[in-house]
């Protein structure tokens, strides 16, 4: 794992990071159990999107959200960065380089809103459309922004932390009375 | 910024056939009311860079008096499950298709929240059905990361061998189903009927034919039974023989050469946009396995081939998982031939329960049993993803652990789900009766997809 940490990004970024070992891409930097994490605003990931696609980044592996608000302090997120309730977390793979980079992006809670990252990497379509009906997070730009798993008359955004699990009650026959 | 519309059908009545089943904004709605991008996904249009792509579409844009839009599943039995089709057709000819899923969905990601880490197999294990082990492995590598610890070399070699037989019987899972759904029929029992020999072995090593939890955090259940080389030995000396007949039922045949080549065509520049691993990547030549190119386990120590195909086919994806089981045979042979003596499971009391025999015998360890099977052990604050080749392409699983003794956050990235989206392209302008070839080609679980 530490080689395949050691050889990310190419010429140009080792470069970068021997300037500035904290960064990569122009976005902070760290590292969670050997796996490179970046933590770009959200002003900032459409540029980061296009950075990444011409250094190879070819893939959005995985998108999917995460809501801290039972946890609002989490590790692994630099202090210059203001933590928010949702972040959403998009893995990249680099095919050539054999590398992976994983994004954690803020997301408050008063706007959930993220730029859709459909038109340079359609795989998201999907996995966005899941973040949407499990979180609640909007995905700006989306051609198709509705429920995938959830019936589409449902309320609500299941994974939230403060979204009640619900019971639905079973009728057994002849279930014995209760003692 | 949210293009949903008003879907065409009137739901005025609200027991009147349209309204009871409408799937409201789900629905495929006809070309005047959707939005330019979403048709755009409908007709599979994946690279967005080419003008001749913008105008193909546009073209096709044209006369909308001449289609029709049918739905297909969610109980076709082509589907594989409860996958739901809507489909544009200009004659036989597929216009634009949306695939509509989570007639499966459980809430498993949610579930897992509240289990701890131990049980966290049994759940993630019934998402994939027809692999289990490898959603048992990337849930257990991404624990062990979280706790940073290193599981016995015996370990190891038995998750390789396990994940790799349970690959075989996925593929002759995936033989019988994609020969069914051609209507080589007799293909689907002799399928079935290699697939029951290879589930044999995991039934005597792990007490279940499926949904296994076998593979936990901190090792594997149990160790391997006595006579299991024989077994192995058993299925490896059979399965060649019957693989020479799919070989000569199937491979040989023209009008299965007919129906899967030059069927549901894919280029690597759109799988790889598309995020779609496995068999469907390889298919199209691009030569990416995570076993080889990213090795978890011991996989850096075993030989065997990456198999690549060249036109991107159905064919194509049909004769890869014929020669992964070859592949396969060949890494299990190496087990049997590698597997080091050793502990199943790592020897660290935080994370493993005592062994039986202590129970009877040590009341701290029957505290001590009781404290990890009821509380479960802590795994450190932290976050992580580890992703493994199943028989579908990268499985990954990410979780989020709070530093308490069950998940803040678990998700698998599940690959069935992220392929799936290549049905609009794969059946954009093929046939009706080529969809069925190309749903089985792209061998989804549904499980999986909606987990």
């Amino acid at each position: 794992m530490t080689d395949e940490a050691a050889e990310v990004g190419g010429e140009e970024t080792a470069d970068e990071r021997e300037v500035a070992p904290e960064t990569l891409f122009g976005m902070l930097l760290t590292r969670s159990h050997d796996q490179l994490v970046i933590h770009p605003s959200r002003a900032d990931y459409p540029a980061l999107l296009e950075a990444l696609h011409d250094a190879g980044y070819h893939s959005v592996i995985d998108l999917t959200g995460v809501d801290y608000l039972t946890h609002p302090g989490r590790s692994g997120v630099p202090a210059s960065v203001t933590t928010e309730r949702f972040e959403v977390v998009v893995s990249m793979i680099n095919h050539r380089d054999r590398s992976r980079l994983r994004m954690r992006i803020q997301i408050p809670e008063s706007d959930p809103v993220l730029a859709s990252a459909w038109m340079l990497y359609p795989g998201t379509e999907a996995m966005e459309r899941e973040t949407f009906d499990m979180f609640g997070i909007s995905f700006d730009g989306h051609p198709d922004l509705t429920r995938i798993l959830m019936p589409e008359d449902w309320i609500g955004h299941p994974l939230r932390k403060d979204y009640d699990v619900g019971r639905i009650p079973v009728q057994f026959k002849g279930a014995p009375e209760n003692r | 910024m949210t293009t949903t519309h008003e879907a065409p059908i009137s739901t005025d009545a609200p027991d009147s056939l349209a309204a009871r089943t409408s799937e409201g904004a789900q629905q495929l709605t006809s070309r005047d009311v959707v939005a330019a991008a979403e048709g755009l996904r409908e007709l599979g249009a994946v690279l967005r860079v080419t003008e001749s792509e913008g105008l193909k579409a546009e073209l096709e844009q044209a006369p909308d008096d001449e289609t029709m839009i049918i739905n297909m599943g969610p109980q076709h039995p082509s589907t594989h499950g409860v996958l739901r089709l809507m489909l544009e057709l200009r004659g036989e000819t597929v216009v634009r298709c949306k695939p509509i899923i989570g007639y499966l969905h459980t809430g498993m990601e949610r579930t897992g929240e509240e289990l701890t880490y131990l049980q966290g197999p049994t759940n993630v294990t019934r998402m994939d059905y027809a692999a289990p082990l490898f959603t048992e492995l990337a849930f257990s590598l991404t624990v062990e990361k979280l706790l940073e610890i290193e599981v016995p070399d015996r370990a190891v070699w038995i998750r390789m061998l396990m994940t790799e037989m349970n690959r075989i019987s996925s593929h002759l899972l995936f033989m019988a189903t994609n020969g069914m759904d051609l209507g080589a029929v007799s293909m689907m029992l002799y399928g079935w009927r290699e697939r029951e020999e290879a589930l044999r072995f995991l039934q005597e090593v792990t007490g279940l034919r499926m949904n296994h939890n076998y593979i936990r955090p901190g090792g594997v259940a149990a160790d391997l039974p006595d006579g299991w080389r024989d077994s192995v030995l058993r299925l490896l000396d059979m399965l060649p023989e019957r693989l020479a007949q799919y070989d000569t039922l199937l491979n040989q045949q023209p009008i299965w050469r007919n129906r899967l080549q030059g069927i549901g065509v894919i280029t690597a520049e759109e799988c790889l946009a598309l995020g779609v691993t496995g068999p469907l990547l390889r298919s199209t030549g691009y030569d990416w396995d995570l076993r080889r190119d990213m090795p978890y386990l011991a996989f850096d120590e075993v030989e065997f081939e990456v198999i690549v195909g060249a036109y991107g086919d159905c064919y194509d994806r049909y004769a890869i998982r014929l020669a992964e089981i070859h592949e396969s045979m060949k890494i299990v042979r190496q087990c049997l031939e590698k597997m080091p003596k050793g502990d199943y499971r790592i020897q660290d009391k935080k994370v493993t329960p005592p062994p039986r025999a202590r129970i009877d015998e040590s009341m701290e360890a029957l505290i001590h049993h009781f404290k990890i099977f009821t509380e479960g052990f802590k795994v450190p604050e932290g976050e992580a993803y580890v992703s493994i080749e199943s028989p579908r392409g990268e499985l990954g699983c990410y979780i989020v652990s709070d530093g308490s003794s069950k998940p803040y956050r678990m998700h698998v990235r599940a690959p069935s789900f992220v392929n799936l989206q290549t049905l609009p392209h794969l059946m954009h302008g093929g046939l009706l009766a080529d969809g069925v070839a190309i749903i089985s080609s792209v061998d989804p679980i549904l499980g999986e997809v909606d987990r």
